[in-house]
């Protein structure tokens, strides 16, 4: 499995990111906002966290027009991985990969913290390593999570099984009180139709070492770098 | 050729940061306000032979860039050389 990490002027979980993949036995390279194309032989383009263009208009709205982009919806288009984390799912909304928008968070606070989501499918290039309703231990750090779409869009990606996670407590019960957000229908994360662009806010990569207290981040690498092993 | 575009959040949408505001300015004991939605306002220089195409290449910006219509409206106004306010514009 390649990987490409992008970087944007802002972007800051890039390392962390590639040390995951890496752990999970990826080979990682970076990727330049301004280059035109994707390293040769990407399999998985990833969106890293961080505060691309220092959110100036609004989160992930510029670092969504740049070049790189036009390489990553082409790739998108051919059926290649793409995984935006946090600022990078705010920039594949952005970009149009992904549908809706990812708004200030409605209490208007930075939150920062250990979330559990619920797995809603595990059938998925990311998530065959866990259990459909399964629980995982994962962290949030955004102010601008609070993910909204229009009533179609929302009808849309709740009728085709497209949202991947969902704000829950440990049991995997969606509350109201674990969706610190306020995001529409707890949503975490979703996928594009095809199943192969996955935007969501939790940081999986926070949690792939016993080290720092958390491994449930762990199964989605390996389950990425499953999918295209060889 | 300047030009004032100003993006606000569509009807319906929820606005915390200008529910926020609102009740700040309440907290001042500022009497009368029932509502604040917060906006953005850009003000753009631009080359254009006549208003047309600057309205044209404004519209452009917009939908690339300056609004996300997914929860944004937005409003173009177009001001002449000297400044003053374009006809049908408040802004001068």
């Amino acid at each position: 499995m390649r990987a490409a990490v992008l970087l944007f002027p802002g972007s800051n979980r890039d390392g962390d990111v590639a040390r995951a993949l890496r752990r999970s036995g990826a080979e990682v390279s970076t990727a330049w906002h301004a280059d035109t194309a994707l390293p040769e032989g990407t399999d998985l383009a990833v969106l890293p966290g961080g505060f691309s263009y220092g959110d100036y208009l609004r989160c992930g709205a510029i670092a969504a027009r740049a070049p790189i982009m036009d390489a990553v919806r082409a790739h998108a288009a051919r059926g290649g991985l793409v995984l935006g984390i946090c600022n990078g799912f705010q920039i594949l909304c952005e970009s149009g990969l992904l549908p809706g928008v990812l708004m200030r968070n409605a209490n208007l606070r930075f939150i920062c913290h250990r979330q559990s989501v619920r797995v809603e499918r595990a059938d998925t290039d990311f998530t065959r390593g866990y259990e459909k309703g399964q629980a995982i231990d994962i962290c949030v750090a955004h102010g601008e999570g609070n993910y909204t779409a229009d009533r179609e869009t929302l009808a849309r990606l709740e009728g085709e099984g497209l949202v991947a996670f969902r704000y829950s407590d440990g049991e995997g019960r969606v509350t109201e009180d674990a969706n610190r957000n306020g995001s529409i229908n707890s949503i975490a994360g979703i996928y594009s139709p095809k199943l192969n662009v996955l935007g969501l806010m939790p940081h999986p990569e926070n949690f792939v070492d016993e080290i720092v207290g958390g491994t449930d981040g762990k199964a989605m690498f390996d389950a990425m770098v499953a999918s295209r092993a060889a | 050729m300047k030009a004032r575009v100003t993006v606000t959040l569509k009807t319906g949408v929820l606005d915390p940061q200008g529910k926020a505001i609102e009740g700040a300015l309440t907290s001042l004991g500022v009497e009368g306000v029932t509502s604040v939605r917060q906006g953005k306002v850009f003000d753009v220089e631009l080359d254009a032979p006549d208003e047309a195409a600057a309205e044209t290449a404004l519209k452009a910006a917009c939908e690339k860039l300056l609004a996300n219509t997914v929860i944004e409206n937005y409003r173009i106004a177009i001001r002449n050389g000297a400044g003053k306010a374009a006809p049908g514009s408040k802004e001068g």
